[in-house]
């Protein structure tokens, strides 16, 4: 039962192992008792955090029942139920971040289809340089799918048959220099460090089985990215401690407010197992300088846990800051590598998220061996590992094509901001990812979560834009929102601004 | 002063991957030491694989006809919605193209409803979700023995959830009886876990029997009167022999009564019966439309590749094409299993009388040296090393009766067919001489 969990950290917490544990116990054991007696047997879990600024977990949430669940299931015919897992999937549903995509799913906009669409703000997507994919694919696609490496002619075999779970290592080989050129000759990537899965979604939530037992923490500065929450906490059982950064130094990360909270979450009795960051980060698209890499791998170092990386937006970087990776860092210093894992994958910086394709880079072989076998449940298709053998084998074209991408995002997002600016939006400074993060507080009433959502609700069904609220990326100030600005043309950029003036204008 | 490594979870440090087990240690002894008849002809015979290789030519054929089937059409045009694609509801052509196909390898008996189908990269894949789903951290979920090594760690690993085996043995040709099916609830009530539902595989593995339609019944009435879930694994449901040998549970369902339906969900792939295990193409079907939604959203974590399902969806609801495909494979399964059979009786080895799958069950009994897992395993080790044969030992499938062994047929050419029948002649050979000079 889950009210049980908290008890169990109680009792497990540093010190005091007898004072502190012997009331708070009897009074959890009466009052789980009084709840048996006047509840039904069967209990679900309780009702998911909010999606902003709670820190910790809720220590005693009184168990709901499920409507179909009062029948007893032993030797009658019971519902068919889902475990409390299941239920728990079933029910979350109503993050904006979510209700966001879906609403749109339907009826995107279309400059000349469907110019009353919704605006994609919220999808993070790079459509801005899929044509140079394609022209590649229209002189390629043949010889990089067909053919079999020594004859020349059309053969299944060599992809039809059963794979190793973790990629093939020449499709690692291919993504280890493709990372290499992601980050533009800083660092290379040893492509036995590397483990691929169906993209990063399940490669983060393997890290989260790897690293950690159920019930310990994650520390993550906030803002982040708002899929993590399900992707990492839904069947792992770790918990995501949001460690909140400021406005007032554009979001970047405090080693001292990651201090704070690892005492913080210590004394509540729950194991810090790891740091999570993103770089660039999701939802500000800021980097992380070299000192603040050196100051986390300080403090995991110290308190002896480890560092994730998601770089998944390295390549779509486009300020006058460099891109530095931890694997950067990690080369130059001596600090422990078998501490830090990175994540990557080809779902942004090479456009293809269809086709799933995910990867942990971790210096640690225990960690890459336990990975490689959990990656059985989430492997890439051999066709399109094949496929894109080939492709990123092309070292050219994959150097024209970051090179014109970021050109692109470079433009798309000066365009954006300035359209925003113009409205009186400001930005934070960003110098990567697929969006900015805008400042909307100025009108928001009131000045909370709920007039924050209520502006997200006034965008995305009266004006028909969707963008992701702050609240949803456990954002502590309210009033910022994620718009993603890839799935827009030049063209489209005076009607973003028109729908979101319409908004801000009445407020 | 000893330095301490930075800790992992319990999970990345434990065993229960279950790769130390015989049934994997083979495949890896074959991995050093793999046969080719020209290259290494003394190396080792994989027969402990089930993957189907016996079709590959009919699928290359098709695409040598359709070759704009694997590219994205002549102009790659649909290129960019493709790549973008990563809907968790699939393809729609794709899944109506599942759909076409599994009720094809029926008959036509029984219709899938494609809005009801969730993809997963792999039956793997699928089997754990339905875990996750239906399960909770120490709950159990009754399995008929022998079952598939695989599921000790798909089912279990990540789930934390308990296998409860239900035993069947030779005395009925390990049919599963009611009797086994309540002994195997009683002793989870004593060990106080709870049982949330039966993973049926049918047609089986290791066995290669279909389960037949009384029994089907039977356990349908069975699952429902406990109130638990029932998933039926038909992922060789289009490699029975004959196709009027095989029952879907579908089928029950759909004969019986609007309750039962919701506990029922069915796990398919296109490995086994296509050939195509490389792709990860698996596929949930359930009845139940909380199942479904929480499976779709779990599937996040285990999509099917875009490319790949465009690149199939032409192909699997080409009738004309899947007709003749399904056809063609189960009579070359079937002649194979015939040839295996008669080649194991040569050698004196009697099999279980099978109809479907990629393997056979057969019984050493007579030449272990004690009837006993030891006795078992000491046979296997001897088989691998002696006659450089890796089979599957009872065992590792949790089989209650020393002596048994699954052999698979369809992952290697007729020829290296015939070498590794040899072998098991000589082997066999080679084990009663020694058996009749150690009792004189």
């Amino acid at each position: 039962m889950r009210v049980i969990v908290p008890l169990q950290a109680v009792v497990q917490g540093r010190g005091g192992l007898v004072l502190g544990s012997l009331i708070p116990c009897a009074l959890f054991y009466f009052l789980q008792f009084y709840l048996r007696r006047n509840r039904p047997s069967s209990s679900s879990p309780p009702p998911p955090s909010s999606a902003s600024g709670s820190n910790l977990p809720e220590l005693a949430s009184i168990p709901r029942s499920l409507s179909r669940g009062l029948l007893s299931p032993r030797g009658s015919f019971g519902p068919a139920r889902l475990s409390s897992r299941g239920t728990a999937v079933v029910r979350d549903d109503d993050n904006p971040y979510y209700v966001g995509l879906k609403r749109c799913a339907d009826d995107p906009y279309n400059r000349s289809t469907n110019p009353q669409g919704f605006l994609l703000l919220g999808l993070a997507e790079n459509r801005l340089s899929l044509d140079i994919i394609q022209d590649w694919l229209v002189k390629n696609w043949k010889e990089s799918l067909l053919l079999d490496d020594e004859e020349e002619e059309l053969s299944i075999q060599g992809l039809a048959t059963y794979q190793p779970y973790d990629g093939s290592m020449d499709l690692k080989t291919a993504v280890a220099e493709f990372m290499g050129q992601v980050m533009q000759g800083s660092v290379s990537f040893n492509p036995s460090h590397i483990v691929l899965t169906a993209g990063a979604t399940p490669a983060v939530e393997t890290l989260g089985f790897c690293l950690a037992d159920p019930g310990d923490a994650f520390l993550v500065p906030s803002p982040y990215y708002p899929g993590w929450d399900r992707d990492i906490k839904w069947r792992t059982g770790v918990e995501l401690i949001p460690v909140p950064c400021r406005s007032t130094d554009n979001f970047s990360i405090s080693i001292a407010a990651l201090e704070l909270a690892y005492n913080q979450v210590k004394k509540r009795g729950m194991k810090v197992r790891a740091v999570l960051v993103s770089n660039p980060s999701n939802p500000v698209g800021s980097l992380i300088d070299r000192e603040t890499l050196c100051g986390l791998l300080d403090f995991v170092m110290e308190k002896n846990i480890h560092l994730i990386s998601d770089e998944i937006f390295a390549g779509s970087t486009y300020g006058s800051d460099k891109f530095v990776s931890v694997a950067e860092v990690l080369d130059a210093e001596s600090f422990d590598k078998s501490r830090v894992h990175i994540i990557y994958g080809l779902s942004k910086d090479l456009a293809v998220p269809g086709f799933r394709v995910g990867v942990i880079y971790s210096y640690n072989e225990n960690v890459l061996a336990a990975a490689s076998k959990l990656a059985r449940f989430s492997s890439i298709s051999a066709p399109t590992q094949r496929l894109l053998i080939s492709m990123l084998s092309d070292r050219k074209f994959i150097s024209e094509y970051l090179a014109v991408n970021r050109v692109r995002l470079h433009d798309m997002h000066a365009l954006f901001v300035d359209g925003l600016k113009q409205l009186g939006i400001k930005c934070a400074s960003s110098s990567g990812g697929f969006y900015c993060w805008a400042d909307m507080s100025m009108f928001i009433r009131p000045y909370s979560e709920k007039g924050e959502l209520k502006l997200w609700d006034n965008l995305l069904n009266v004006a028909k834009v969707n963008v992701t609220p702050g609240s949803s990326c456990h954002c502590i100030e309210p009033g910022w929102f994620r718009c993603c600005f890839t799935t827009l043309t030049e063209k489209d950029v005076p009607t973003v601004m028109e729908r979101i003036q319409k908004i801000t204008k009445s407020n | 002063m000893a330095k301490k490594g930075v800790p992992l979870s319990e999970m990345a440090t434990s065993d229960t991957h279950g790769e130390d087990s015989p049934y994997f240690v083979g495949w890896k002894v074959y991995d050093e030491n793999p046969y080719d008849a020209a290259s290494n002809p003394s190396g080792v015979i994989q027969m402990g694989l089930a993957e189907n290789q016996v079709s590959f030519d009919l699928l290359e054929d098709y695409l040598e006809q359709h070759p704009q089937e694997f590219g994205w059409g002549c102009g790659v045009s649909s290129f960019r919605e493709n790549a973008l694609f990563q809907d968790y509801h699939g393809l729609k052509t794709f899944t109506r193209a599942v759909a076409l196909f599994m009720e094809q390898i029926r008959g036509g008996r029984t219709q899938f409803d494609p809005q009801h189908i969730v993809l997963t990269a792999g039956a793997t894949a699928a089997n754990e979700l339905l875990t996750f789903i239906l399960a909770d951290p120490g709950d159990g979920l009754l399995i008929p023995t022998p079952y598939y090594p695989g599921f000790d760690r798909d089912l279990r690993w990540r789930t934390g959830v308990n296998i409860i085996p239900v035993h069947c043995n030779s005395s009925n040709g390990f049919q599963i009886t009611l009797r086994a099916l309540e002994d195997a609830c009683a002793g989870a009530e004593s060990m106080k876990v709870r049982v949330k539902g039966l993973l049926l595989t049918n047609p089986s593995n290791p066995l290669g029997t279909a389960i037949t339609r009384p029994v089907l019944e039977e356990i349908l009435d069975f699952v429902a009167h406990k109130g638990i879930h029932l998933i039926s694994d038909e992922i060789y449901s289009g490699s029975v022999f004959s196709s009027d040998e095989f029952v879907s549970m579908t089928e029950i369902v759909e004969s019986g009564g609007h309750q039962e339906r919701e506990r029922v969900h069915i796990v398919y792939s296109l490995s086994k019966d296509l050939g195509l295990p490389g792709y990860r193409v698996g596929t949930i079907y359930s009845y139940n439309n909380e199942v479904v939604t929480t499976a779709r959203r779990m599937s996040s974590f285990t999509l099917v590749s875009s490319q790949t399902q465009k690149m199939l969806a032409s192909l699997l609801s080409d009738k004309e094409f899947t007709e003749n495909y399904l056809r063609t494979n189960r009579e070359r399964l079937k002649k194979r299993y015939e040839f295996v059979v008669e080649g194991l009786s040569n050698a004196g080895i009697r099999c279980l009388q099978g109809n479907a799958g990629l393997f056979c069950w057969m019984n050493l009994g007579e030449l272990l040296e004690e009837p006993t897992v030891e006795g078992e395993l000491s046979l296997w080790n001897s088989m691998l090393h002696e006659a450089k044969l890796n089979v599957s030992p009872g065992s590792s499938c949790h089989c209650l009766e020393a002596g048994w062994f699954r052999v698979c047929f369809a992952n290697m050419s007729q020829q290296t067919l015939e070498v590794a029948l040899m072998r098991m002649k000589d082997f066999t050979e080679k084990m009663k001489a020694k058996q009749m000079i150690s009792s004189l």
